[in-house]
């Protein structure tokens, strides 16, 4: 049961403030503390602080008694999503914005502090307050893309805008439905090349702005196999190790044809969740060659310097691209300045003595390319030693585009046909968790 | 800032609220209503608008209606009087045609806390209980616990107790869900509510219709009911079955904890549905959100506790995301160091070896302590990699492999050799006291080992002045006895010279007295103190004692699924749990200094009713400013706080205070003693500043307590209560985090 339930921006002003039953005090300060040392928990005279963070912005409820853990923070993550589906967006302006009809919708979901509904088909009955958009959805956004092609074809993307906008808006009344599938790959490389660990969490989301949507048909991969036992013959099939699927999905043709058929609900949902592990289908996206050397630039000083030699290889499809990737190597102790030589200019790379590492940043990387970089980094008294200092390499980047597991969609259809025009639009993204290369 | 000009704001809105023209622009006065709300929200006090927010709430638009019973459930409990005006518009809305507005008006006519609002509520309640719409009746179910909290001690209306059961039956899921938390809040003192064979099994069959948070709502409350018959458990098992695998990890979870608790007589049963549920535990470790990854990660080390094999395949997954915030990352070391095997060790240790290098100087010290541990099975291995981090010449690295070192050579001596070796070729010395302690211990257990164990020795002694540590202190002479014992030659001369300076000139009485008593026992030979001093160098059934067991389910299973596993340690459920956090440790002694001003009977009981007060920072003040003013004041109140002075690094204190708007003027450096700290705030109009002082520990009569004395102008004793509270909390908050790690 929840006493309370609050919303902090950022910096702990409270945004939203709900107070299920009743109790004494706010606790708030008390509670900034704990985002500040980073504790999920956090108890004072008998309430529980949980909180969540997402959208920047601090979800936390407090309790009396001693319930579930998974219950609140999903309920939390939940009430999130809600509010990010009803404002378009997620961000302090945003709930600031619509607050009145953040508080509608906590009355909704949560009756003395008990949790009624988080579903948006009932929701939507009940809920009478407008959202107020941070920035109108226009027709312009759509400009630059084929307007009238939705289907599955890769080479048409929806913007990324387009998604995020209230799903109850009268005003730009679009129906569109999004289906996304998102992998994020974490993956430790060894010392030589070697690929130690490789994991993939994917999930099939989808985002709905239909009013009213029968019944959808999504086709996955023909040759998707779940399972090592299941593997057929000898073709390169498409594996997830297992998969799991929201309880309103209907799979009586997925074991044959491999079909979802779900009725989405307006708003986001997760239809599909899968992994592997241990197996990636096709080469890591990057490969790394470091070189790590000492060099005195004058004894006499004890003037020294770290030669880091990148070479970063992108092994993608030589049509796609990797975006916003970094690169941060840890530098030993006490380095002081760094200079670097970068193969092209839109490359930066700096220097965070605070982290001790250094910094490289390429905003656009094709498949198949290979960029290099030298790194002169001055650490005054360098011992042998300091060198174990550098690695482990860490990369983040985005693969628009790419499923890692080969997972696509192989069609969309509503049936029966909607009335009116409806778009479809699907999307892969892979993500990196986590990305790390040891040198 | 709305906080400033409160009045002004009040005034100016109610003059809106008020004004026709506005009234008469349903667009403009909803606006106003929304800003009300807005800083009803902010934490402005916008009660003084009741009576105009009263009169907005008779309209058809049933967003203003919803902004404005919001208002009015906020301040129904400050203007009792006003709010029953309310009521009426209230009642009324309860006989709309329209469902949603019934359901509204009853709701929220519930939430007014106020006295005497049951005669008002009772009878729409009843009549909400047989509403047709379905809507109504789950806000009526839950209007009769609210009733009943009212009026907490009043007798249970026993209609209400039937229908409530009767209503079990409901068509509607959320109606039965709703009807069970009531009865539970209406029943608390009999033990909540009860669970027959009837209704467990209907609540079984409808499992199917309830969404997910409900499920696991009625997953638990069927922890009550227990089968007649073996035959009856196993028909709720299967019934239960696919609820195992859900995709929500809350439900899982919760059937897997009914699972356990209904099968604790079949230890096969519960193993089968651990090893089911490993996959849904494992998925949430991965999850994308970070809190439930660390909720699943306290349940996975929760789990393991009774079976240990169930996860060493799967030991990848709890290898450390780069970007991972570091609570996850200590969980999953944790995690890692019980799933080493034979086979996977050398992968473990390469992951652990990553971490050592960290930015984070717990991060790395933890990963260091956790290569200790597995050390105990495989020590070779991991020597090397200690041995090779002693290379990095890091302060906080060294320390903590120094201290490694002295675990592992107490719990498996073997390693003893080697370990003397590569303590005796570093060159570099810990600069922590922890570090110090674990080194002078080294050389004094193994000093025979050891071939510059007395040179190293020497260096302490020589440094004896600037060492600031008792605690080093004492594990110096300790540990220089020692070698004397072995290598008498060598020490014979320093052990002299440590004696004389300890018994001479320390001004702490426990190296003093230890000082003395090392003298004493040198007087009486040799043989003696040897027998007094030395005690065996290491204790390998230690090992036995530390290492894994596996633990019974029923050890654990009452607390899976509650927050217990969360915060660490075994939080009882429900009232234990209160309990426990209610009584902090600390004594709070109230020292009044005579002739100040006389404070009231409440002073006593310095933890009720503070919080109330709101701290802010205002403008900075200069340190002459404070500095005149603490000299020119008077101290109006001096608490022992009873734990000792947080840890933390200057900088982070710093923080944290701020974030409670207590803004730090100054303070000493480091291990400084006296450690002194001057602080300062403002609460409603009052300036408070506050000194907070480390006692001298070498001085007799003082503990490592932390003094707080607080000085005021003007004065306001209730604010000070409040700061003190507040401090208090912040400090404790601080203290626990360090001495965790």
């Amino acid at each position: 049961m929840i006493s309370q339930i609050f919303i902090l921006s950022s910096k702990g002003d409270h945004l939203i403030y709900k107070d299920c039953i009743l109790t004494t005090g706010l606790l708030v300060a008390l509670f900034c503390l704990c985002l500040y040392l980073l504790i999920l928990l956090q108890s004072h005279k008998g309430l529980h602080f949980i909180h969540v963070r997402q959208g920047g912005l601090y979800w936390v409820a407090s309790t009396k008694t001693n319930p579930s853990p998974f219950t609140i923070i999903e309920f939390l993550n939940r009430l999130a999503a809600l509010t990010k589906d009803y404002c378009g967006s997620l961000s302090e302006k945003s709930v600031r914005m619509n607050f009145a009809l953040i508080y509608e919708l906590l009355d909704e979901m949560v009756d003395f502090g008990y949790i009624q509904t988080t579903s948006t088909d009932i929701l939507k009955n009940f809920i009478q307050t407008e959202a107020v958009s941070s920035k109108p959805f226009s027709l312009f956004d759509l400009s630059n893309v084929g307007l009238f092609g939705a289907e599955t074809q890769q080479s048409k993307v929806a913007p990324s805008v387009a998604a995020s906008r209230p799903i109850m808006s009268s005003r730009g009344e679009q129906n569109e439905i999004f289906v996304d599938v998102i992998e994020r790959l974490s993956v430790v490389i060894g010392s030589k090349g070697v690929l130690m660990k490789a994991d993939i969490q994917g999930e099939i989301r989808i985002k709905c702005f239909l009013p009213t949507c029968s019944e959808m048909r999504i086709g996955l991969n023909e040759e998707l196999s779940i399972g090592k036992s299941q593997l057929k013959g000898y073709s390169s099939a498409v594996r997830v190790d297992e998969c799991r699927f929201h309880q309103a999905v209907k799979l009586d043709e997925f074991d044959t044809f491999r079909i979802l058929k779900v009725c989405p609900s307006q708003g986001e949902q997760t239809v599909m969740q899968y992994q592997l592990c241990d197996e990636l289908p096709c080469a890591p996206p990057f490969q790394l060659f470091p070189s790590v050397e000492k060099d005195y630039v004058n004894r006499s000083v004890n003037l020294s310097m770290v030669l880091i030699f990148l070479k970063l290889r992108c092994d993608l499809p030589p049509k796609s691209t990797a975006l916003n990737v970094s690169i941060t190597v840890p530098v030993p102790k006490g380095s002081t300045s760094m200079s670097q030589e970068l193969s092209s200019p839109d490359q930066t790379a700096e220097l965070q003595p605070k982290n001790k590492a250094l910094l490289w940043e390429i905003p656009r990387f094709p498949g198949g390319a290979q960029l290099s970089a030298l790194f002169k980094v001055d650490v005054p008294g360098l011992s042998s030693a300091s060198l174990l200092e550098v690695g482990p390499v860490s990369m983040s980047f985005e693969l628009p585009k790419q499923t890692c597991t080969g997972l696509q969609i192989r069609f969309l259809r509503l049936s029966p046909t909607q009335t009116g025009l409806s778009q479809r639009w699907v999307r892969y993204v892979t993500h990196s968790d986590s990305y790390t290369i040891r040198i | 800032m709305p906080y400033l000009g409160s009045e002004e704001v009040v005034k100016e809105l109610r003059r809106a609220l008020s004004n026709p023209n506005v009234q008469a622009d349903r667009l403009r006065y909803k606006n106003y209503i929304t800003k009300v709300i807005r800083y009803m929200t902010q934490g402005l006090d916008v009660s003084a608008l009741f009576m105009d927010m009263v009169k907005a709430s008779a309209t058809v638009d049933i967003v203003q209606k919803k902004l404005v019973y919001l208002y009015m459930c906020t301040y129904a409990s400050d203007k009792p009087d006003l709010a029953l005006l309310a009521i009426n518009t209230l009642r009324k809305d309860c006989a709309d045609p329209n469902p949603m507005v019934r359901g509204l008006a009853l709701r929220n006519m519930c939430n007014f806390r106020m006295p005497g609002m049951t005669e008002y509520i009772e009878q729409p309640i009843v009549a909400g209980l047989r509403d047709k719409a379905s809507y109504v009746r789950r806000v009526a179910v839950l209007g009769c616990a609210k009733m009943h909290s009212l009026q907490p001690n009043t007798e249970i209306d026993g209609t209400i107790v039937n229908e409530l059961y009767a209503l079990l039956r409901d068509p509607d899921p959320v109606v039965v869900v709703n009807c069970l938390r009531a009865l539970e809040e209406i029943l608390k003192d009999e033990g909540g509510v009860v669970i027959n064979k009837p209704i467990a099994h209907h609540l079984l069959n409808r499992m199917k219709d309830l969404d997910s948070w409900a499920q696991s709502e009625v997953l638990t409350f069927l922890l009550r009911y227990r089968p007649r018959s073996d035959d009856e458990l196993f028909d709720i098992l299967s019934l239960l079955d696919a609820f195992l695998l859900s995709s929500h990890a809350h439900v899982a979870v919760a059937t897997l904890r009914l699972f356990l608790h209904l099968a604790s007589a079949h230890p096969t049963v519960q193993a089968d549905a651990l090893l089911r549920t490993s996959a849904p535990l494992l998925a949430t470790c991965g999850a994308a959100s970070r809190e439930l990854r660390f909720a699943g990660l306290c349940h996975v080390q929760q789990v393991m506790r009774s079976q240990p094999g169930l996860f060493g395949t799967h030991y990848k997954r709890f290898f450390c995301g780069y970007s991972e915030p570091s609570y996850i990352k200590f969980r999953k070391m944790e995690i890692l160091v019980e799933l080493v095997n034979d086979e996977n060790v050398a992968l473990v240790l390469e992951e652990l070896r990553s971490y050592c290098t960290d930015v984070s100087p717990e991060l790395a010290q933890a990963a260091i302590a956790a290569i200790g541990r597995i050390a105990r099975t495989y020590s070779e291995k991991c020597l090397d990699i200690l041995t090779g981090l002693l290379g990095l010449k890091q302060d906080h690295i060294t320390s903590a492999v120094i201290q490694t070192f002295r675990d592992l050579v107490w719990f498996c001596p073997q390693s003893t050799a080697a370990v003397c070796q590569t303590v005796g070729a570093c060159v570099d010395s810990p600069q922590d006291s922890e570090g110090k302690q674990a080194l002078l211990w080294l050389l004094g257990e193994h000093g025979d080992q050891i071939s510059s164990a007395p040179y190293v020795m020497e260096g302490y002694i020589d440094g004896l002045k600037t060492e600031l540590s008792s605690a080093v202190k004492m594990e110096l002479l300790t540990a220089a006895v020692k070698m004397f014992l072995c290598r008498p030659a060598e020490t014979q001369d320093m052990l002299g010279r440590l004696l004389h300076y300890c018994i001479e000139e320390e001004s702490d009485v426990c190296v003093r007295d230890r000082a003395l008593l090392y003298y004493r026992l040198l007087q009486r030979g040799v043989e003696e103190t040897r027998k007094v001093v030395t005690g065996p160098k290491s204790d390998p059934s230690m090992s036995v004692l530390t290492g894994r067991q596996e633990e019974p389910i029923s050890e654990w299973d009452s607390t899976f699924n509650t927050l217990g596993p969360l915060a660490g340690c075994d939080l009882c459920p429900q009232t234990a749990a209160t309990s426990a956090a209610d009584q902090p440790s600390c004594r709070a002694e109230n020292e009044l200094l005579p002739g100040k001003v006389d404070t009231d009977v409440t002073l006593s009981s310095p933890d009720d009713a503070e919080e109330e007060i709101s701290l802010s920072l205002g403008p900075p003040l200069s340190h002459e400013t404070f500095e005149k003013m603490w000299l020119d004041l008077e101290t109006l109140h001096r608490q022992t706080l009873g734990f000792p002075r947080p840890r933390a690094a200057p900088d982070t204190l710093q923080a944290a205070l701020q974030l409670v708007k207590i803004q730090t003027l100054a303070f000493t450096p480091g291990d400084t003693v006296p450690w002194k700290a001057y602080i300062y705030t403002r609460s409603t109009e009052t300036l408070i500043l506050a000194e907070l002082l480390q006692g001298d520990q070498q001085a007799p009569g003082s503990d490592e307590s932390l003094v707080v004395s607080v000085k005021q102008q003007p004065v306001n004793q209730h604010a000070i209560r409040g700061f003190v509270s507040v401090l208090k909390s912040v400090l404790q908050t601080l203290n626990p985090i360090k001495s965790k790690n």
